[in-house]
């Protein structure tokens, strides 16, 4: 198992240079000048600070001198200072990489109660009415735009029937981690960005537990007179699941994804929203960071995925 | 994407059998496409949004006698009512009407989506069958392209781009094109790694067939209806991600009216006029659930051995 993770990891390494080469040249590529941004509207700077700002920064380098210094720094953890807070990059985004990972692990819990059952239903009652309706839900909810989603919810929802809070993760006063206030602040965001995994999960299930259903041993344990429900549980799910970690990859980058818009329409203090909102800035290392960190998380989610199905099928470790 | 995770539509196909005469692929397929309600009503309605798409300057100097600029400040925020064409779906805060801005936003929103994902087809397409093809290095570089492009957030990778440059739809078009390729060059690469071991593949080249006379000849038409099914697919997908990323402010800017930067405006005055927020949406709702039925109505209709699962 350790040589596996070890293996995986290393695998990682490519795929995180090219993000960090295509996040470097996109900001390079930029027309406006990073001194001109950061100094924004002062006016008593001299010419000659500039060029002292623009030589301390090092910017008159060569590109790959720059390249080599910013992903040095990276590794320390140091993205630099966001042109606009005047603070350290990595502490703004340290205080908020929680809160996003509060919506997207809900939303992934969320999936899986709702999405294994529904899965399983829509196998076992196939060509019924549950089936059709399951069916019918996933193609919708793949199609229907998550923001927009969002803003119902909060129409609906939040304004005209005032159920929910109308966005931000505490009423006013209230500063907790994880407490009834918070969950309730949560309901809008989580149920939203759910409904793409609800919409994924179920299907990718069903084709399993047919394929499962239709096995020697699963007639087997029927024959010996097991009950429905632990043949169900205990033989088809168990290996029926297996492959169904795999496509964990695309409902976490739909959740990863779907997070910039869905904390801007719930006003959710996330990374997601700071990203969009040092975008709006021009802030660029914050920009540079937000996808650089959002990108990492990702990569590390696709590593605990592939470690979690190295787990369950113990074939895949020998490959 | 969701390319790979679309349901199959509840078509009923008809057994083959009744007709007897097999007379190809592709007219089996629009035979069986013609008895699948579900994929020809979906057709019907994105031939009616492309027909209205493309009248928009007609339907707007004619009929609803009003441009998508056109602003009337004193009958702005006016709720929909029947009693002009204009007047249809309402106003908004400048007294814009909904129904014309609706009807160009069908215009920017079908042509990012077609353009882009006919782009993905042509890279992805490109990519999958040279990678599957000739293996070795250029394998390798294109499942590392994949791999990365994969892992960044897409609605974050065009926030970064969004950011540098204001883009007009056809280079966004292109652009997001160029993003979303991934899924059809996985899919080429993998059918291409499995058709260049068969043995009529094996046969061509053992009699001279050059690389490319291979590739053009005797793989890419075998994978293309399936290819065809995902552009189709993408469209949709590309519409969705259009939208959100206009809707945020980075995609396509006022005054051109799309359907996210409608809602974007209708989310500012969510309060005053809620009505605005309806249409777009609907819009991107309804076109995206045709396309990916129809995509979904197309695949059975090429395989009918799939419908099954």
């Amino acid at each position: 198992m350790g040589r596996y993770i070890l293996r995986r990891l290393g695998q990682a390494i490519p795929t995180l240079i090219g993000i960090l080469v295509l996040t470097f040249a996109l900001t390079r590529l930029s027309p406006s000048d990073p001194i001109q941004l950061m100094l924004g509207g002062q006016y008593d700077i001299t010419p000659e600070d500039r060029i002292a700002l623009r030589e301390s920064l090092g910017l008159n380098d060569p590109l790959p001198l720059q390249f080599i210094k910013w992903v040095w720094a990276i590794l320390h953890l140091d993205f630099g200072q966001s042109f606009y807070y005047h603070r350290p990059v990595m502490d703004l985004i340290l205080e908020r990489v929680p809160n996003s990972l509060q919506i997207s692990i809900a939303a992934l819990l969320v999936t899986v109660a709702i999405g294994i059952p529904l899965g399983v239903i829509a196998a076992l009652r196939r060509g019924h009415i549950e089936d059709h309706g399951i069916r019918i839900f996933s193609v919708a909810g793949h199609a229907i735009p998550q923001f927009w989603l969002g803003l119902m919810f909060v129409l609906t929802l939040s304004v005209q029937l005032r159920w929910f809070p109308i966005g931000s993760m505490n009423a006013v006063g209230v500063d907790c981690g994880l407490c009834w206030d918070r969950i309730w602040h949560l309901i809008g965001p989580v149920a939203v960005i759910s409904i793409a995994g609800i919409a994924n999960l179920p299907r990718i299930l069903r084709t399993e537990v047919l394929e499962v259903i239709s096995q020697d041993y699963v007639r087997t344990a029927r024959s010996k007179g097991l009950r429905e429900k632990a043949v169900i549980a205990g033989h088809v799910l168990r290996n029926a699941l297996i492959p169904v970690v795999t496509s964990f990859g695309t409902i976490l980058l739909v959740f990863f994804s779907g997070a910039l818009i869905i904390e801007r329409v719930f006003n959710w203090p996330g990374l997601g929203r700071l990203t969009f909102e040092a975008a709006v800035n021009k802030d660029y290392p914050l920009v540079q960071a937000g996808v650089v960190i959002s990108s990492v998380l990702l990569i590390f989610s696709y590593l605990l995925r592939d470690i979690a199905y190295a787990w369950v099928d113990p074939r895949i470790k020998a490959l | 994407m969701a390319t790979d995770a679309v349901t199959t539509t509840a078509a009923r196909v008809r057994p083959a059998e009744v007709r007897n005469v097999s007379a190809g692929l592709w007219s089996d397929a629009l035979w069986r496409l013609r008895h699948d309600p579900t994929t020809v009503a979906a057709l019907v309605v994105l031939g009616t949004m492309v027909a209205l798409a493309l009248a928009a300057d007609l339907l707007a100097e004619n009929f609803f006698h009003r441009a998508f600029s056109d602003q009337d400040i004193l009958s702005n925020y006016s709720k929909p009512s029947g009693a002009e064409p204009w007047l249809w779906l309402g106003t908004d805060e400048l007294g814009r009407s909904q129904a014309v801005r609706l009807l160009y936003g069908a215009r920017v929103s079908l042509f990012i989506g077609s353009l882009g994902a006919l782009t993905a087809l042509v890279l992805g397409l490109g990519m999958g069958v040279t990678a599957g093809y000739f293996r070795g290095r250029w394998d390798d570089v294109v499942v590392w392209l994949v791999t990365t492009l994969n892992s960044i957030p897409l609605l974050f990778l065009l926030l970064i781009i969004g950011v540098l440059f204001r883009l007009a739809p056809l280079p966004f078009a292109l652009l997001l094109g160029g993003l979303g390729w991934l899924g059809i060059a996985n899919y080429a690469r993998g059918q291409t790694i499995a058709l260049r071991e068969r043995e009529y593949v094996v046969a061509a080249r053992t009699v001279g067939c050059t690389a490319v006379r291979l590739m053009v000849r005797h793989i890419v038409p075998n994978i293309i209806p399936l290819m065809i099914v995902l552009a189709m697919i993408e469209v949709g997908t590309l519409i969705l991600v259009e939208s959100a990323i206009s809707f945020i402010g980075f995609g396509i800017q006022p005054p051109t009216p799309s359907w996210g930067n409608m809602l974007t405006n209708a989310a500012q005055y969510l309060g005053k006029a809620p009505y605005l927020i309806y249409p777009p949406g609907i819009a991107v709702f309804v076109t995206v659930l045709c396309l990916y039925l129809v995509g979904d109505g197309l695949r059975d209709a090429l395989d009918p051995r799939l419908k099954s699962r």
